[in-house]
Formats: C-alpha cells, structure tokens, sequence
C-alpha cells in the first residue's frame, strides 16, 4: 500500500491512562447491560448484534465513532433490546424520564435527586399502574 | 479549572439537573428494577469489580504463567476458558475463550470489526482505541502499518494474522516469553505482560523495562 493511502486512513484516537467508565452513567448502562445478560433476558450474541446495528447506524448518520461515542450506541442499543424482550416499553421509559426531569428540578442543588410518585405527574400514571 | 460564574443567587432555590444521558440510564434502572430484572444494588457490585477487580493483571497471570508451566499452556491453547476456570484463581469465565500464540513466524492481532467483543473476564473492559471505527478498519485494510502507529515494527518475514473476536468466542494473544528471562519467577514474569501484548498491538516488556 502506498504512503498517501496510508495518510488518507483516519488516524486513531489515543488517550494516556483512561478510567475504565468515563462518567457514572456510562458505568450504569454497562451494568444494566451485564446484569440482564446475566438473568438470561438476552444472549451476548443478541445483544452484539444490537451494538453492532447501532454503531452502523450511528456512522450512517455521520457519527465518526472514534470510541468517545462509544457508551452512547451503548445505551441506545440497550433501549432497544429491553424494549423488544417487554422487559420496558419505550413509553414507560418515556414517562419515567421526565418524572425523573421533574425530580431533579424541585431538588435543591447538591441533594440527591429522589424519585417520588408526586414526580410522575397527575395527567399520566406511573407505568406499572397503566392500563392499555 | 476557574471558578464558574454563579448563574442562581443564593438562596434562589435553584434545581438540580439531569443530563439527557443520565435522564435515560435512571429511567432505565426504574423501570427495570421496578419490574424485578435488576437490582441496584447488583449493579454497583459489577461496576465495582470492573473498576477495581477485573483488569489486564489476570490476563498477565495467565500468560506469565503459561511461559513456565508448558503443560498449562498446551491447555491454555487448546480451550482456554477450560484451563484458566481449571485453576479456579478468578470467577468463572463464562464464555468461550481462545488463546492466540505468537512465535518467532507468526503474530496475532485481535479486532472486533463488528463492534467491540473483548475477553473482558480475562483483560477488562477494551481500551479506548479498540472501540473506534478506525482501529476496527484499519486493522483489517492495513495491519502493518497499524502495529507501526503503535510503535511496532515487525520483520517483513514475520506474518500478521488478524482474528475476529466475536460474541460467543473471545480472543486473546499469547505473546512469547522476552529473551534474557531465564529462570524469573512467575510474578517478575508477569509484569512483562502489557494489556496491549495480549491485544497484539503490543509486545512484553523487555526485562530493563521494568524496575527490579
């Protein structure tokens, strides 16, 4: 191969000494991932396929994934599976989301945001108690 | 880092926030636990282990170890998940794990092209780069000049084979032993294994690479 080939190739991304979960979230999704593997919700291969379809998606998109996206296809790709097992409905996660929202803004900064039933608000019901 | 301006007076009464990100993974984990698929607390015992348990050293112990015992290493090479769990040192190796030995003739390089399956019972969680599109292209379009970019430069006469690690089968190297060890105990040994010598971007230390 020659040299101007070779310059045309995208270089890759270096980084020192990285922490293993570069935020907390990270680290919850990885686990959330593990753990469901673990009860037998999905096999890995299931679940590689799911990270490997959203990658491909997210580079279609113009994602350049150099690895920093990483944790993102990750959790995209986890919403997806737990959504096609039934193990949570994409409009459950939906409203848990903004109760969640809702959570953290009637928390006075520097607390820790606790999840209360008053926080899913009047007009939709918490998700366990809908009916279809 | 400087001092961040203050956008709320004191005693405003300002809220907290939540990312977009942290709003999904916590509505995730309600969700899920609220319907008994997780439990919290199962969740920060695996973090943790990642963080601090499981890492490239197991994968250094094995190696170094496979250099002294030559019938560990005709196991290991034959089905290693069945050789490591055999010496029952660490949890379980749940899936199917194969070692790639290098010699003088041949050098292993693991990828994942299709995403990032990684030994990570045996090595941890994958580096940075071997998550990135262009580690899993270029290793497969140009892996010599890719060990290059790593600081490795392999004699022309030496081949590079490039394996696919996939879902249900897991990969590793087996570099071969640095020169000048003779006679180095197992634990000297294996701090000559680099997390990237077992990925196959790298090679062992040399022995004056590492502090006596």
């Amino acid at each position: 191969m020659k040299k101007a080939q070779l310059n045309a190739l995208p270089s890759l991304p270096r980084q020192g000494d990285e922490p293993v979960f570069a935020a907390p979230w990270q680290a919850q999704a990885f686990a959330m991932t593990v753990a469901l593997y673990e009860k037998g919700l999905f096999t890995w291969s299931e679940w590689a396929s799911r990270l490997a379809a959203e990658i491909k998606r997210a580079q279609a998109e113009g994602d350049p994934d150099l690895g920093d996206t990483y944790y993102h296809h990750w959790l995209a790709a986890l919403e997806r599976i737990v959504a096609e097992k039934g193990a949570a409905e994409p409009r459950a996660l939906e409203q848990t989301r903004e109760a969640w929202k809702r959570a953290a803004e009637r928390t006075p900064h520097g607390r820790p945001i606790v999840l209360e039933a008053k926080d899913f608000s009047q007009r939709r019901h918490p998700p366990e108690t809908e009916s279809p | 880092m400087p001092a961040e301006p203050h956008l709320h007076a004191p005693g405003e009464g300002a809220g907290s926030e939540l990312s977009p990100l942290e709003l999904r993974v916590r509505a995730l984990e309600t969700v899920l636990s609220e319907k008994g698929y997780i439990v919290p607390e199962a969740l920060d015992r695996i973090v943790e282990a990642f963080e601090t348990k499981i890492g490239p050293h197991r994968g250094a112990k094995i190696v170094a170890k496979a250099w002294v015992d030559p019938e560990f290493k005709r196991r290991l090479v034959a089905d290693a998940g069945d050789a490591i769990n055999a010496l029952g040192e660490f949890g379980p190796i749940g899936v199917h794990l194969l070692a790639l030995e290098n010699t003088p003739q041949r050098h292993n390089l693991v990828v994942c092209t299709l995403c990032s399956c990684y030994p990570w019972d045996l090595l941890g969680l994958p580096p940075f780069w071997y998550k990135s599109a262009p580690y899993r292209s270029r290793v497969v379009i140009d892996p010599r000049g890719l060990l290059e970019e790593f600081g490795l430069s392999l004699p022309s006469d030496v081949e590079i084979r490039v394996s696919d690690s996939t879902a249900e089968t897991r990969l590793f190297v087996l570099p071969m032993r640095p020169q000048g060890t003779e006679g180095w105990s197992e634990e000297a040994l294996a701090r000559l294994v680099t997390r990237d010598s077992m990925i196959g971007t790298g090679l062992p230390l040399r022995p004056h690479e590492v502090s006596p």
